[in-house]
């Protein structure tokens, strides 16, 4: 039994004080505007900072100069050659990475032999960075486009594989063995059960991919090409067109933001349940 | 249908976990196992449903199930398996989706599920809005549309509170009353196994060995009288004095584990 120090004056003769709050904190929660009010608010004071000559336009071009290399991009129609010529590449690297990465993705996870084998060649490939294999690439595949797409493609394939197989272990034995006990062959459990159970890893996946996909297309670019933002970054970065080469850069930030804006659409439609 | 264990021993590795257990599940009979915690029991039960090979021994079948039964051995688990994306219809569905079943013969099937477990008009809500309870109902209602000749229920109470319980034990006894339907009831609980059961398998401590084999001296029916409740007590208070000291040394086990 615990020891109590003796009881002191009656409770009854003490003054009635409020028990303190000790739960707040830890419930980070984001407010709706509070990232755009804060973006806005550093896209004015770099402005500022620009107007006013506090900083050299040369090294940081204000926002609006940015905005008009933007927009003389756009008029003049070099902006969709460099764009096309980028989401295309994405577009056909990330796919096949995509298709090739899921189908092994899930031959790891389903299958002993797969798993034994693949996980090694996963294990001892993943860690390269795949912009590092262009040359060879180019020496294989020529000078065209399709160094550059399998790059993207050999990036994605690691990553989305990785988070397939991941999501696959990730799905609970006990819904498959529900399914097993209920004679459900194996293609539909795989359909039914394997499939949705790993699709929030595997969205996840494509997250990152996207990112990945986008990295490697700049770089690829910036390695030889004579279209695409990569390309058209390098050039401006060469000429000191700062403006320009930020210009780029926006470009490809509003291109992963809308990419980002997909993947949350389709975690939404496709991951109602959780 | 007589489902049959016959000279059941398993081992995972290094660790006996069931030695030489057999009994016969008659058909309509329902068939409850206790035992001490870590006796084997779930396994047992996964072995008899086909979904663990033993590593000596057999479950068997003897006669043929009803012509109407889709899955004879059917499983009703203790954490409901329950798809989550799947809603409550879906999920009840879902087992008959490969049979040769018409979609309105499917639909059909479920319908009547649904109401026997009361969940007709919860049939487009998903498990994560549903209670403990009520998922657990899904999971009967899902067992029911294969038309099962056999239930294995693995502690499918366990996981609820003790009103819940309550209830879907009348429910349990409502749908085994007609006798068309043996289960075999893995529990912890011995007022449930009690109050269900034809027979009550006791298994000792690991490795489980068959300790002894309880019939419940009363119908289905009569143990829903007030006047039963002291017999029932009685057969708990016997089965309790078998598996007390080895419930409590199983206890000190898992502790030390």
């Amino acid at each position: 039994m615990l020891d109590r120090a003796p009881a002191g004056p009656s409770a009854k003769d003490e003054a009635v004080r409020r028990v303190r709050f000790r739960g707040a904190g830890f419930v980070p929660a984001s407010s709706r505007f509070g990232g755009w009010i804060a973006l806005a608010l550093v896209i004015a004071i770099w402005q500022a900072a620009g107007s006013t000559g506090l900083v050299n336009p040369l090294f940081l071009p204000p926002p609006s100069a940015i905005a008009r290399a933007i927009y003389q991009l756009a008029i003049s129609g070099a902006l969709w050659q460099h764009l096309s010529a980028s989401l295309l590449r994405i577009g056909v690297g990330w796919l096949l990475g995509t298709a090739a990465g899921v189908a092994v993705g899930f031959a790891i996870g389903l299958s002993r032999l797969a798993r034994s084998v693949g996980i090694t060649f996963i294990s001892a490939l993943f860690p390269i960075p795949k912009i590092a294999l262009l040359p060879l690439l180019i020496l294989w595949l020529g000078i065209g486009e399709e160094p550059k797409i399998a790059t993207i493609a050999l990036g994605v394939f690691f990553s989305t594989a990785i988070s397939v197989y991941s999501g696959v272990d990730a799905v609970p034995r006990n819904l498959i063995r529900m399914a097993q006990s209920f004679n459900v062959p194996f293609a539909t459990i795989v359909r039914k059960v394997v499939w949705p159970g790993a699709l929030p890893a595997i969205l996840a996946g494509f997250r990152i991919t996207s990112s990945v996909a986008l990295l490697l297309v700049v770089s690829a670019e910036m390695i030889g090409a004579q279209y695409g933002i990569g390309a058209f970054v390098l050039q401006a970065g060469n000429l000191m067109q700062t403006d320009q080469l930020l210009a780029g850069v926006v470009i490809l930030s509003v291109f992963g933001l809308i990419v980002g804006r997909v993947i949350n659409w389709l975690e939404i439609r496709l991951l109602h349940w959780r | 249908m007589d489902l049959i264990a016959n000279h059941i021993t398993h081992r995972f590795g290094e660790l006996a976990v069931l030695d030489d257990v057999s009994f016969t599940v008659s058909a309509g009979e329902v068939v409850a196992i206790v035992g001490p915690s870590g006796c084997g029991k779930s396994t047992l039960l996964s072995i008899l449903g086909g979904l663990l090979l033993p590593t000596s021994g057999a479950p068997e079948l003897r006669g043929s199930p009803p012509a109407d039964s889709l899955n004879p051995l059917t499983f009703v688990f203790q954490d409901f398996a329950l798809l989550p994306w799947a809603n409550v219809e879906e999920n009840v569905e879902f087992p008959l989706l490969h049979t040769q079943l018409s979609p309105v013969q499917r639909r059909a099937l479920v319908d009547d599920a649904l109401r026997r477990t009361g969940l007709t008009d919860f049939r487009k809500t998903y498990p994560k809005q549903l209670s403990g309870g009520m998922r657990q109902r899904v999971g009967i209602s899902r067992a029911l549309a294969v038309r099962p000749a056999i239930l294995l229920m693995d502690e499918p109470l366990s996981a609820l509170d003790s009103q819940t319980r309550e209830l879907l034990m009348e429910d349990f006894v409502r749908l085994l009353a007609d006798g068309g339907m043996g289960a075999v009831y893995v529990t912890h609980n011995l007022e449930e196994a009690a109050r269900l059961a034809d027979r009550i398998v006791v298994l000792s401590r690991r490795p489980g060995r068959i300790r002894e084999v309880v019939s419940v001296p009363m119908t289905r029916t009569e143990r829903g009288d007030i006047a039963a409740r002291e017999k029932l007590l009685a057969l708990q208070n016997q089965i309790w004095s078998l598996i007390r000291n080895e419930a409590i040394d199983a206890e000190r086990e898992v502790q030390h584990a």
